[in-house]
């Protein structure tokens, strides 16, 4: 990404109807001029532009936290998202469940041979206008090729930076028995999105990913509650039922929740019907789960619905104690049953 | 968001509760056989049970398609993949179930076996036809509710004269089934199964209807109720045997009329028959051998049977010693009867037929029901 090479290259990328090719990632001209007009177009900025094997960061106020995770949606573009905003997202919510402010992101790219450059160049906007949105720079990255059938077209490693104040105790390991559990939206818009796009799936709802940039939302939550707030987290991979299970483990507690108060989309509800799913296993990539103190719980939920993640915020069940730290719910038929992890990968079931 | 819905059902609920609460004798135990796994998972998946006064249990049924696939026809699965290279497609719920040598379908794609997931026969009529050069098995579990898709695939196949697509049939039969757990062997239970009634299935029925469990009223003396799928559906099909029960009825009633006639889907069975035949016998995981309890593809269309294409042997393989599911299905024992549940057999580790499905009996109550288990959860 440096400015000291000379473009030696004589046409522009044709951005248009090209595709990538090995010499893409193989560190030539090609590399950088794919680097300059197409990722540099969107994402550029100052720390960018350094141009050195490693970009230098100003020193920060408070305690930093980092965050890695890797990105390999199929299908990449679906309906309320892509791969490119994901990739964001999903880092910018790991640094912002932990109370912190995401400042930094990387992102290593893996291409695959003969991807077209079209596609990537909507990836590459789609991610500038994320960290935008979410107020974060790209401050490093690096891009590979890989050759025709050893990958599904793009696949995105994000790293994040933030910075968390001295006085934040948020912990997994910080739910106390009385304490109540807040939900920040409707549950499994993201998952039964991507579940509608898969090929062999014959259905067509306008189910929209949820995904987005939680940073805002819990940022005005930790401002008004800050210290009665015992934990976050971002229910993604395995939903709800595993992030609660996650937090009863650590905490040594159990949950009991309410199945009316969970917010649900009516649409969600009957795909998951009909696909045998449960969604309450599906994944989420723009909602957060809270363990606050009880006391402030119905403010709290208040505050949250001022905010535009936030607006069928609601309180979903309550800590207690349980040495076997089970999850459970109160049907909304009024029976009790366990909210276990899910075993294996969650698929229909047939009859 | 719909929380009036919610309340609505609950209230329902409630009424029903109240219903059989106050229509069950003190004295009299209740023990019902949901036959279904879709039952099976409405019961689990709301908790029913605490709505039931405590003399009335529940008790799972073998009716989960792929809890009771015997270890063998996976092999067979396996091996058409593994060994003759063939597509294998098949329902998703069979991916993980344990197979012989330590195998399962999942794995014996990851050792290159080409194992497709489908969400219907058509997927896999669909890969034939994009796949000229190859062959392409389907591989069909499930009771009357999935066997009818087959057998229009079949006649489908054989209209396109598709040379390379064939089928590896293995859909069974719900009354056969009910009938073996009626006639559990006198080792199993000497003084006679003690069910008292059957949730009857609800898309199985709507398929085969009413009248095939009349013999179940009528020589066992044991009431049905033809039940929908949804918890309210089941709390009534509930009242309803405790009702038949309490006059000494065994009848097979309806509640699911708004789906299901006496005499069933005509075209269904017609288009079963003229694909289909019964096997002599079959194996079911957790049940052994039963008499004319499974369907074979007809002669006529023998070129599409994987069983003749291929030179597949059947063998049969037991499971564990320890597992209970023979009892457990026939209503004789519970899952915490067993010494394997929830230590060495678990979902993710299933031992027995009742583990492998969500379905399954083993697996609900793991999955949905074990915090009654405990000390606190029995408090
Ligand atoms: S717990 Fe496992 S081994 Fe025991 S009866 Fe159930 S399925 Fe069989």
């Amino acid at each position: 990404m440096s400015r000291q090479v000379k473009p030696g290259y004589a046409r522009a990328l044709d951005i248009r109807r090209g595709r990538v090719d090995l010499s893409h990632g193989g560190g030539g001209r090609a590399m950088v001029q794919l680097i300059r007009e197409l990722f540099a177009r969107h994402l550029g900025n100052a720390y960018l532009e350094q141009g050195n094997d490693g970009t230098v960061l100003p020193p920060l106020p408070g305690r930093l936290v980092v965050t890695t995770d890797s990105h390999v949606v199929s299908p990449l573009f679906f309906p309320g998202g892509d791969i490119g905003c994901l990739a964001v997202h999903g880092t910018v919510n790991d640094l912002a469940v932990m109370g912190a402010r995401p400042l930094w992101l990387t992102a290593g790219f893996i291409l695959e041979e003969g991807f077209p450059l079209a596609d990537l160049d909507r990836i590459a906007a789609s991610m500038a206008r994320a960290c935008r949105e979410a107020g974060v720079q790209l401050v490093a990255g690096d891009t590979k090729v890989v050759e025709r059938g050893k990958g599904d077209g793009v696949f995105i490693t994000t790293s994040g930076i933030g910075v968390v104040a001295e006085s934040c105790t948020l912990s997994g390991a910080a739910a106390r028995p009385g304490d109540a559990v807040l939900l920040s939206g409707t549950l499994g818009d993201h998952g039964m999105a991507i579940m509608s796009q898969r090929e062999n799936l014959g259905f067509d709802t306008p189910i929209h990913s949820d995904t987005a940039a939680l940073n805002g939302l819990t940022a005005l939550m930790m401002q008004h509650a800050d210290g009665a707030i015992r934990l976050m987290r971002d229910p993604t991979r395995g939903g709800l039922a595993a992030t609660l299970n996650e937090i009863a483990d650590q905490s040594g507690v159990g949950v009991l929740l309410d199945e009316t108060m969970i917010p649900l989309r009516p649409e969600v509800e009957a795909a998951c019907e009909l696909l045998g799913l449960d969604p309450l296993n599906v994944a989420n990539e723009g909602k957060l789960v809270a363990v606050c103190d009880a006391a402030l719980a119905p403010t709290l939920v208040q505050r949250m619905r001022t905010h535009p993640l936030g607006r069928e915020a609601a309180r979903i069940g309550t800590v207690i104690a349980d040495s076997h730290h089970f999850v459970q719910m109160q049907t909304r038929l009024g029976g009790r049953r366990m909210v276990d992890w899910l075993s294996g990968e969650q698929l229909p079931r047939i009859c | 968001m719909k929380y009036i819905d919610e309340f609505r059902d609950g209230a329902l609920a409630a009424d029903i509760a109240r219903a059989i609460a106050a229509a069950v004798e003190p004295e009299r135990t209740y023990r019902f056989m949901e036959f279904c796994g879709g039952h099976t998972h409405a019961i689990a998946r709301y908790g029913l049970p605490d709505l039931l006064p405590a003399n009335v249990r529940m008790i799972h049924g073998p009716g989960c398609p792929v809890c009771v696939l015997p270890i063998g026809r996976i092999d067979m699965a396996i091996e058409l993949a593994l060994e003759h290279h063939a597509i294998v497609c098949t329902y998703a719920d069979t991916l993980r179930v344990p197979a012989s040598g330590g195998l399962t379908l999942l794995r014996a794609r990851a050792q290159g076996g080409d194992i497709r997931m489908v969400y219907s026969v058509d997927d896999a009529l669909r890969t034939a036809r994009e796949h000229p050069d190859r062959e392409v098995v389907f591989f069909a579990i499930g009771f009357e509710t999935t066997t009818p898709p087959t057998a229009v695939a079949l006649l489908q196949a054989a209209a396109e004269d598709l040379a390379n697509f064939s089928v590896l049939c293995c859909h069974v039969l719900t009354p056969a089934a009910i009938a073996a757990i009626l006639d559990a062997p006198a080792r199993e239970a000497p003084t006679g199964v003690p069910l008292d009634g059957f949730v009857g299935p609800a898309h199985v029925s709507t398929v085969i209807g009413s009248d095939p469990y009349a013999a179940f009223a009528g020589a066992y003396r044991k009431p049905v109720v033809i039940a929908g799928f949804e918890p309210l559906d089941v709390m009534q099909a509930i009242l309803m045997l405790v009702r038949q029960v309490n006059s000494g009825r065994a009848e097979v009633e309806n509640e699911f009329t708004r789906a299901v006639t006496p005499a069933g889907n005509r075209k269904a069975q017609q288009l079963m028959d003229q694909v289909f035949e019964l096997r002599p016998s079959f194996e079911w995981r957790g049940l052994g051998e039963i008499p004319r309890s499974a369907l074979r593809i007809r002669e006529r269309y023998a070129r599409f049977d994987a069983e003749r294409r291929y030179p597949l042997a059947y063998r049969t393989i037991a499971d564990n010693r320890a597992c209970e599911c023979g009892p457990i299905l026939r209503g004789l024992k519970r899952p915490i009867d067993c010494k394997l549940f929830g230590s060495v057999c678990t979902p993710e580790t299933p031992m027995g037929s009742c583990m492998v499905s969500s379905e399954g009996a083993c697996a609900a109550h793991y999955t949905y029901g074990r915090h009654k288990d405990t000390v606190e959860g029995a408090a």
